[in-house]
């Protein structure tokens, strides 16, 4: 019930996103969501894509260092109170979420929200405890591919 | 009936030789061929009687061994600037043998051997492998390239004045070199730590049983190991492994060597004489303190060195040794002066800050150094190449990892320096040596 995320140290400057970007567009990768935490001299860059493990390579075939996460996919209804709810049973359980990105899907009433936890396993039965969507990697990354 | 022979063909005793001399005697001896050298140089090497006049001493004011520090320095381009012969203190008929650098960053340099220094020259380096546990009966197969590079002839007669078998296999050639290990039954091995990594490597893959050789010594030298390389070395192959000292400038290998005690490398000081000097100022310093090493010939006729500025830097060990050999050691050497810089007065080498981020990160990551200078204040900011095993997925991991770096190099260096994380593979490579500082301060 996990997804792989990669993550890549991008140094500050411009041009530096879009070089791994363009690695995996070359070889035919798509990058299904993203997001970027910024300090002040560095980034790091968090990717989901349908094959992780081709993608590793091919970025580290490019001389990028790429590390893997284990994080967790989630739908909610794209309302208000959406994700307010995901968080009070997160909250119940005791679970720390790392950070979240989150985005919505085209004309869908759905918002899909990825979550990095301490305990990944725990959070998806707590979660899903609460009445809550976790995602299947492989089907949604085929279905929204 | 007496035979008149040669003195180099009378067999080698290691307990006869000056390893053992009593303090006084030692330094009686070193003293009266300090001045025999002195005189010989200023006679009949104008640069070193210039450089004298220039600093106003003669030698008669070498009255003791501590008299050397009013001598003046030589430095290494003091023999590229009289490139081929302008060192030399005999007339050409008698050199015999003339070796040269291989001159990758400009000229060459030239050095060259009289009869007598051919004898010295075998002498010590029969003594370094005594040293090394090699007996007169060892098989020594010498690794070490033949040519123009010191190492091949150095270590080749030396061995054959100790009473060795040497195979005169030079480097290269790794399957031949396994053939003869194995066939010839060799005891020794003289090479590069480095071409014996590569041996170990291509052996185990080749099938060659290392427990069954009869191979028990390594003699390594010409380049810069580590304790960790020895460690690996002796345990994959089960022999010995020895450090071993010298330059061209001052005869080639046999300027000093580790014992059986494998604490540190004797310098063979009655034939060159060991002083520790702070490569800042060029002051002397005590026994036991790290500086830069300064080698003084003392009884090379054809090019004497008084005050040669090894650039490498060590500390002199004025304990004795356990295994009895009366000259002092030097310790081993990991770096160079060349690379030291001075920032905000304190002395930094770029080993300092490699020893830093290895403590940090396991092992050493791809680093530049970079100097500035922001109003009056010099700066120093430490590149380091981010990798696999220390990303992380948050900022707040990437930021405590720089934190841990400026810490370890704090705490190394007395100095708190800027830490830059930079992408892989961004830094520049350059072949051979890295380079490792930019200086942009101006001045």
């Amino acid at each position: 019930m996990k997804f792989k995320q990669l993550s890549l140290f991008l140094e500050n400057q411009p041009a530096h996103l879009k070089q791994p970007c363009q690695i995996l567009a070359d070889a035919g990768i798509n990058i299904r969501t993203l997001s970027l935490a910024d300090a002040d001299q560095f980034g790091i860059l968090r990717l989901i894509v349908a094959d992780w493990e081709r993608a590793k390579r091919v970025l580290e075939e490019a001389g990028c260092a790429v590390r893997v996460d284990d994080v967790v996919g989630l739908e909610v209804p794209d309302e208000r109170g959406g994700m307010a709810h995901v968080l009070s049973v997160l909250e119940r359980g005791g679970h720390n979420v790392l950070y979240t990105y989150a985005f919505t899907f085209g004309t869908a009433s759905r918002a899909v929200l990825f979550m990095r936890f301490e305990d990944p396993d725990a959070a998806i039965d707590t979660l899903q405890g609460g009445g809550i969507t976790v995602l299947e990697p492989t089907r949604w990354l085929a279905v929204s591919g | 009936m007496p035979d008149p022979v040669a003195p180099s063909a009378q067999p080698f005793s290691p307990a006869s030789a000056s390893d053992y001399l009593p303090g006084p005697q030692l330094r009686a001896l070193q003293l009266s061929r300090l001045q025999a050298t002195v005189a010989r140089a200023y006679e009949r090497v104008p640069l070193f009687r210039e450089r004298c006049e220039q600093h106003g001493v003669t030698p008669a004011a070498i009255q003791g061994l501590d008299d050397l520090r009013h001598l003046p320095f030589t430095v290494k381009d003091d023999l590229r600037e009289t490139y081929p012969f302008g060192l030399f203190a005999s007339p050409r008929e008698e050199i015999v043998r003339l070796h040269a650098s291989s001159g990758t960053t400009g000229k060459p340099i030239v050095v060259a051997y009289t009869h007598d220094d051919l004898a010295v020259w075998s002498e010590v380096v029969a003594r370094t492998l005594s040293a090394c546990g090699v007996h007169p009966g060892d098989t020594v197969q010498n690794a070490f390239g033949y040519g123009l590079f010191t190492g091949g002839l150095g270590a080749h007669y030396g061995a054959e004045r100790l009473g060795a078998t040497v195979i005169p296999i030079s480097g290269g050639n790794t399957e031949r070199q396994m053939m003869v290990m194995r066939d010839l039954g060799v005891t020794t091995l003289c090479a590069t730590p480095s071409y014996f990594l590569h041996l170990l490597e291509r052996a185990h893959a080749a099938g060659l049983d290392w427990p069954n050789l009869p191979l028990r010594v390594g003699v390594f030298g010409a380049e810069p190991w580590t304790e960790a390389m020895r460690q690996r070395i002796e345990r994959e192959s089960g022999i010995r492994a020895y450090d071993i000292y010298g330059l061209s400038e001052i005869i080639g290998p046999g300027v000093g060597s580790e014992c059986c005690a494998q604490q540190g490398l004797h310098i063979f000081e009655d034939h060159f004489y060991p002083e520790i000097i702070d490569p800042a100022t060029g002051e002397p310093l005590p026994d036991g303190e790290e500086g830069e090493l300064v080698l003084t010939t003392l009884s090379k006729q054809a090019m004497p060195m008084i005050r040669y500025r090894t650039r490498d830097i060590t500390a002199i060990i004025p304990e004795p040794c356990d295994c009895g050999r009366t000259l002092r050691r030097i310790q081993r050497i990991g770096r160079r002066s060349d690379d030291m810089f001075i920032i905000r007065g304190i002395n930094v080498f770029p080993a300092q800050v490699e020893t830093a981020l290895l403590a940090v990160e396991g092992t050493l990551p791809h680093y530049q150094i970079t100097l500035a200078r922001q109003g009056s204040l010099d700066q120093m900011e430490v590149a380091v190449e981010v990798t696999e095993s220390v990303l992380s997925d948050t900022v707040g991991g990437m930021e405590a990892l720089r934190k841990r770096l400026a810490d370890a190099l704090e705490h190394v260096i007395g100095l708190r320096v800027g830490v830059r994380l930079a992408e892989p593979q961004s830094l520049p490579r350059s072949e051979g040596k890295a380079k490792r500082v930019i200086d942009n301060r101006e001045g």
